[in-house]
């Protein structure tokens, strides 16, 4: 959907991408429009997406490991994502890259225009991991990481609680609905960060007076080489239906037949 | 009064990029005209609102504003209760750079602006007033002493010390000498390259947590007020006795004790600034650091606020939301304007200084008001709570306590007041 930005870090020959994105924060009060259109996004506050924050942590991890030598926060959207950028930059991310979209691009850029500039800019900046977070919380899509490994052609380790390089390789341990799958993957790949993988820091006072000074580029997609046309048409978007009250009822035969009544039976 | 305000350009004051056009040209003018700056009618010179903040101050206060919820919020309760600042938290101050906010990076500090450690407090308020206070005498009246006076040789031992684990202490009222701060009657007197100091305060803020403090005491007392010079005293040196803190009404979790020097024994070397001109940087310093308690008193006021507003559009009595009442939203809506005139007044109060232009009057005016303002919003939020706000189980009844102590400390409103009218009075001495 629409209102966000994300952040890519992509780093490569141990140059980090890592994507970050905007969302509307949680604790919002989410309405839709009354043209049932979409969610207002006018004035509705908002900030990096909380795994998109865990895998900028992750990412400066890596760095302050010397596993990577450099760290860059990407992110799509209109001015305010360099906001964003410079939150990841707080962070410890070495410099950033802002690809401008705004207005009609912006309201329908989905996973897969997203992944194609990531593809795109994973390629120019010669980068050999990307890290993001496994989804958005506004639109809860989890496609992102997934279309950029696709359409890279890389391996990916999607909702990483733990990352480690085996020498060339990457050990990628992977909350699935079973438990813990751990996979080996090998490099250049996607990593989509889950919620157990860090507690991202905070960014302190002086490091934020320190990110004033990295650089964030600027990117239109048409440089990349990316067709932002949407392939989805939103038709509708309604709030979930109001809770009713329940029914009491006094006995076992009562629930059947009211069951029964309500077409359930 | 007051001598005219003495200001030693240093690092601290060092212009940041302001969306001021005029305020640019930081010039000063006399105590007794007030003119504005002249703006050319051909420049193109915009005047935005006042709650406009740079990038940089932005995203300080964004910062403060998730630390203080997620660090400092589950700890008020209990610090409140226990009368005792949580060792975590003032760790956690430092580790985020807030207690170095103006110090140059070359100290460690975090090398930012005077409005940013206003944000920062007013944040840091939001959530506990103690905390703030703690943080603001740090910013607003410790570093700014050393940075301002200090000899190379201070600033190398103390401001790296000050911005990454020391918590400093400003000592000035004694039990007979508060509002008539210069009757004080700690003496220090002069033997060869070093002075023993002998007396008593009271009140001294950050006392328990305190490493240095800096003691005023007279040199000469037949000079009256122009014997007081300020003194570095590191907390371990001999003869330096702090006593029990007080047990408070509100600010609890800021310790605030009696200090007793017996003998206390400072080499000459440890004079900041110089010799009886201790009257003027203690007022100068007082001058900026009403702005930094303006500062915390609206972020109280704020924080109470938004805790209460919720609960109102909850709460539904006769069938309806209390906040729907029209009793109750012109009550509401009333605090909110008070809100708004207090936090601007000490924006702009904070701006003014930056700027170089003579912002005393209006500090005053900042501190008297948003003192006021904190009484006026905390009384009335437990009023809109009901039998709640009543309760210790809630968050409001400590802004209530907390709020009182505004009116009172670094100047009581009766002195703002009268600071205010000595320059209303120069003001029409043409």
């Amino acid at each position: 959907m629409h209102f966000w930005a994300r952040t890519v870090n992509i780093f490569s020959t141990f140059h980090l991408k890592t994507w970050s994105r905007s969302a509307c924060q949680c604790h919002n009060q989410i309405r839709v429009k009354p043209d049932n259109s979409s969610v207002v996004t006018d004035g509705v506050k908002h900030s990096m997406n909380p795994f998109c924050e865990i895998a900028v942590e992750e990412a400066v991890k890596l760095k302050e490991k010397k596993l990577i030598k450099e760290v860059v926060a990407v992110s799509c959207g209109p001015q305010q994502a360099q906001e964003t950028i410079r939150t990841a930059l707080a962070m410890g991310a070495d410099r950033g890259i802002h690809v401008e979209v705004s207005g009609k691009d912006y309201e329908t850029l989905g996973p897969l225009q997203v992944s194609k500039i990531m593809a795109a800019l994973a390629k120019k900046e010669e980068a050999q991991l990307v890290i993001l977070g496994k989804q958005a919380i506004d639109d809860d899509c989890n496609q992102t990481g997934q279309m950029t490994a696709a359409l890279l052609d890389w391996p990916q380790g999607t909702f990483a609680s733990e990352v480690a390089f085996d020498g060339d390789k990457i050990k990628v341990v992977r909350e699935i609905d079973g438990g813990l799958e751990t996979i080996m993957i090998s490099s250049p790949a996607v990593i989509t960060a889950d919620l157990r993988l860090n507690t991202p820091r905070y960014a302190t006072l002086p490091n934020i007076m320190k990110a004033k000074k990295k650089k964030i580029a600027n990117v239109k997609p048409a440089d990349l080489g990316v067709d932002l046309t949407s392939r989805l048409e939103v038709l509708r978007v309604d709030e979930p239906p109001q809770r009713e009250a329940g029914v009491k009822v006094e006995t076992v035969d009562d629930l059947v037949s009211k069951l029964k009544d309500a077409g359930r039976l | 009064m007051a001598a005219p305000l003495v200001r030693i350009v240093s690092k601290s004051c060092r212009q940041i990029c302001r969306p001021w056009g005029p305020c640019q040209a930081g010039w000063r003018s006399s105590l007794s005209s007030r003119p504005a700056p002249d703006v050319a009618s051909d420049q193109s010179v915009s005047f935005p609102p006042l709650q406009t903040f740079s990038e940089e101050e932005s995203m300080m206060r964004e910062a403060v504003k998730k630390y203080a919820q997620e660090r400092i919020a589950p700890f008020v309760s209990k610090m409140d209760e226990n009368s005792a600042m949580d060792e975590e938290v003032i760790k956690s101050l430092f580790e985020q750079g807030l207690m170095g906010i103006e110090i140059d990076p070359e100290y460690n500090g975090t090398g930012s602006s005077f409005f940013s450690s206003i944000l920062v407090i007013e944040e840091l308020a939001k959530v506990d007033a103690s905390v703030a206070v703690l943080c603001d005498i740090q910013n607003t009246l410790i570093n700014t002493l050393f940075a301002n006076l200090g000899t190379p040789a201070q600033k190398e031992q103390y401001l790296s010390r000050l911005s990454t684990d020391t918590v400093g202490s400003f000592c000035l009222s004694e039990a007979e000498s508060g509002s008539d701060a210069f009757a004080l009657k700690t003496r220090a007197d002069k033997h060869k390259d070093y002075y023993i100091i002998n007396g008593s305060k009271m009140w001294i803020s950050n006392a328990e947590h305190a490493g240095v403090f800096l003691v005023m005491a007279n040199v000469d007392p037949s000079a009256g007020y122009r014997g007081i010079t300020c003194f570095i005293v590191d907390r371990d040196t001999e003869g330096l006795e702090i006593g029990k803190k007080e047990n408070k009404l509100g600010l609890r979790a800021s310790s605030t004790c009696p200090l007793n020097f017996d003998n206390v024994k400072v080499p000459e070397k440890n004079i900041l600034g110089q010799v009886g001109h201790g009257y003027k940087y203690a007022i100068g310093m007082l001058n900026e650091g009403r702005i930094g308690i303006a500062a915390q008193m609206i972020g109280l006021a704020q924080g109470c606020f938004d805790n209460t507003v919720p609960y109102t559009r909850q709460r539904v009595q006769f069938g309806k939301r209390i906040f729907d009442f029209q009793g109750m939203q012109h009550q509401i809506a009333h605090v909110a304007t008070q809100l708004e005139a207090a936090r601007l007044l000490t924006y702009n109060a904070a701006r003014l200084k930056e700027a170089g232009r003579p912002f005393i009057k209006e500090a005053c005016m900042a501190k008297y008001f948003t003192s006021e303002v904190a009484t006026l919003t905390t009384s009335k939020c437990i009023e809109w709570m009901g039998g709640v706000g009543f309760t210790k189980d809630y968050p409001i009844e400590k802004y209530y306590r907390d709020c009182k102590i505004g009116t009172i400390y670094e100047g009581t409103t009766n002195v703002q007041l009268s600071t205010m009218a000595k320059f209303i009075d120069k003001e029409y001495d043409y």
